[in-house]
């Protein structure tokens, strides 16, 4: 065989190696970016229930003036906010008062038996969980982006054409403390 | 999957030459296979939906399941599967369609009745990875390829009634010998070789449902309860079998020494051999 068709063999299938890389890197990234707005949709999904369970909590409790107005507060500061960091404030906000708003909840039995509320609950412990798996889901694209970054010969390239480490999601530090209900 | 395309090859390479005719005979029977499986590839979901007796589950109806199948599809990032459900006590489930887009994912009553909802994900956790990983494509393809080994065995045993030696001046009698060996033994061969697919994407979908789940013990104690249970699938064929997540003709008798061999001859691989990996994990 004639050397010189070898090396443009040899040529064209790293250009093409070089080419599919690229673009399976461009896709793992782009999926990172779905999976954040995947965790958007599921926290929005939370913050539209609020209204209505607002209501429902006023129906039955209506002397617990305090909470329902952090409640409010902290939906106001979700809608207001802008940046990543003032949207991660907000969300933790409401998270506090929606905990306050289910434990206050134990102390009126109608409140609690009433059919809204107990629809509600599962609706509002159903997007939690959501949110945990939409968060799981970012997790994994971002391992699998990261891993594929990390390893050779895949490294040369990724960092030849600029793409970086994402972070992975962590539980904030607020987060990880104990629980704690005031009444 | 590369060995047997390999054996496919072989096979059709083999009888082709020992008839006189080239690898175009291969071409025109994978054609020819191709065309009857497309169909049953193409409307899998359907198919198999009717054949069960499956019906329509609504979020209302069967709130629990709808939203473990909403969730883990958040989780690995398919659009949600149309679900279904099977009026009988029998605890199974089984997915399937062509791409994740086009699935179907359907349980029995008896399956949402006895399972915790641990269990219940690890188990839809298992089928939704079936989804993820094209194993109906895959399957469909194996099938494409199994039916060409039976067309292929079946043209050659008719040609060799009907030609005489004289005909073929490009026959020689080695190959025919071989030929008629493998005509005989490639259907059964390439049956197995599909069973020892199916099983190894059994595995496969354990893994990646625990992957999704986070909780192989979900799964592990899911099958546990699965395989204990007396009950047997009333509307099973063998047509479907490989489609469930626990082999549905379970309860035929099984005695120590046959055992290797029954278990060559099943789309699923033992249960006590899953829940092991999965408990290892």
């Amino acid at each position: 065989m004639n050397p010189t068709y070898l090396i443009i063999g040899l040529l064209v299938l790293i250009a093409l190696y070089l080419w599919s890389s690229y673009n399976n890197l461009v896709v793992l990234r782009e999926r990172i970016k779905e999976a954040i707005s995947g965790i958007d949709v599921q926290l929005k999904r939370r913050t539209d229930l609020i209204p209505n369970l607002i209501e429902t909590v006023k129906g039955y409790a209506k002397y617990e003036k305090g909470v329902l107005e952090s409640v409010t507060q902290a939906r106001s500061a979700l809608v207001k906010a802008g940046s990543p960091s003032e949207k991660a404030k907000a969300e933790n906000m409401m998270e506090e008062a929606l905990k306050t708003i289910f434990a206050i909840a134990e102390a009126y039995p109608t409140l609690k038996a009433s059919e809204n509320f107990k629809e509600l609950q599962e609706e509002l412990s159903d997007t939690e969980n959501k949110i945990a798996y939409s968060r799981q889901f970012y997790n994994s694209n971002v391992l699998d982006y990261n891993s594929k970054i990390k390893m050779f010969p895949m490294s040369i390239i990724a960092s030849q054409f600029k793409f970086t480490e994402e972070e992975f999601f962590t539980a904030t530090e607020e987060e990880k403390e104990e629980i704690k209900v005031k009444f | 999957m590369v060995l047997f395309i390999i054996f496919f090859l072989t096979v059709s390479f083999v009888l082709g030459k020992s008839l006189g005719y080239g690898m175009s005979f291969a071409g025109v029977v994978l054609i020819i296979s191709g065309l009857m499986s497309f169909a049953s590839y193409y409307y899998s979901d359907r198919i198999v939906l009717s054949m069960s007796g499956a019906r329509a589950a609504t979020k209302a109806e069967f709130r629990d399941f709808y939203t473990i199948v909403e969730n883990l599809s958040i989780a690995s990032g398919l659009p949600m599967p149309k679900i279904y459900v099977i009026n009988d006590p029998a605890p199974n489930a089984f997915a399937t369609g062509r791409d994740p887009k086009h699935a179907a994912v359907a349980a029995t009553t008896g399956i949402l009745e006895k399972l915790s909802e641990a269990e219940l994900e690890g188990v839809i956790g298992h089928e939704l990875s079936h989804v993820k990983n094209y194993d109906t494509r895959l399957m469909g393809v194996v099938a494409i390829l199994v039916g060409s080994i039976a067309i292929l065995a079946d043209v050659f045993f008719r040609s060799m009634w009907f030609h005489s030696d004289n005909d073929n001046k490009n026959s020689s009698g080695v190959f025919i010998v071989v030929g008629i060996v493998l005509a005989i033994l490639a259907p059964i061969i390439a049956t197995l070789i599909q069973l020892a697919i199916s099983r190894r994407r059994e595995f496969l979908a354990d893994a990646d449902g625990a992957l999704l789940t986070r909780y192989p013990e979900g799964l592990a104690s899911a099958l546990e309860k699965i395989a204990a249970d007396k009950n047997v699938l009333k509307k099973a064929s063998t047509a479907t079998a490989h489609f469930y997540i626990e082999n549905p003709f379970k309860n035929t008798p099984k005695n120590a020494s046959g055992q290797w061999f029954t278990n060559l001859f099943s789309t699923h691989p033992p249960t006590t051999e899953r829940v092991k990996i999965l408990r290892s994990m």
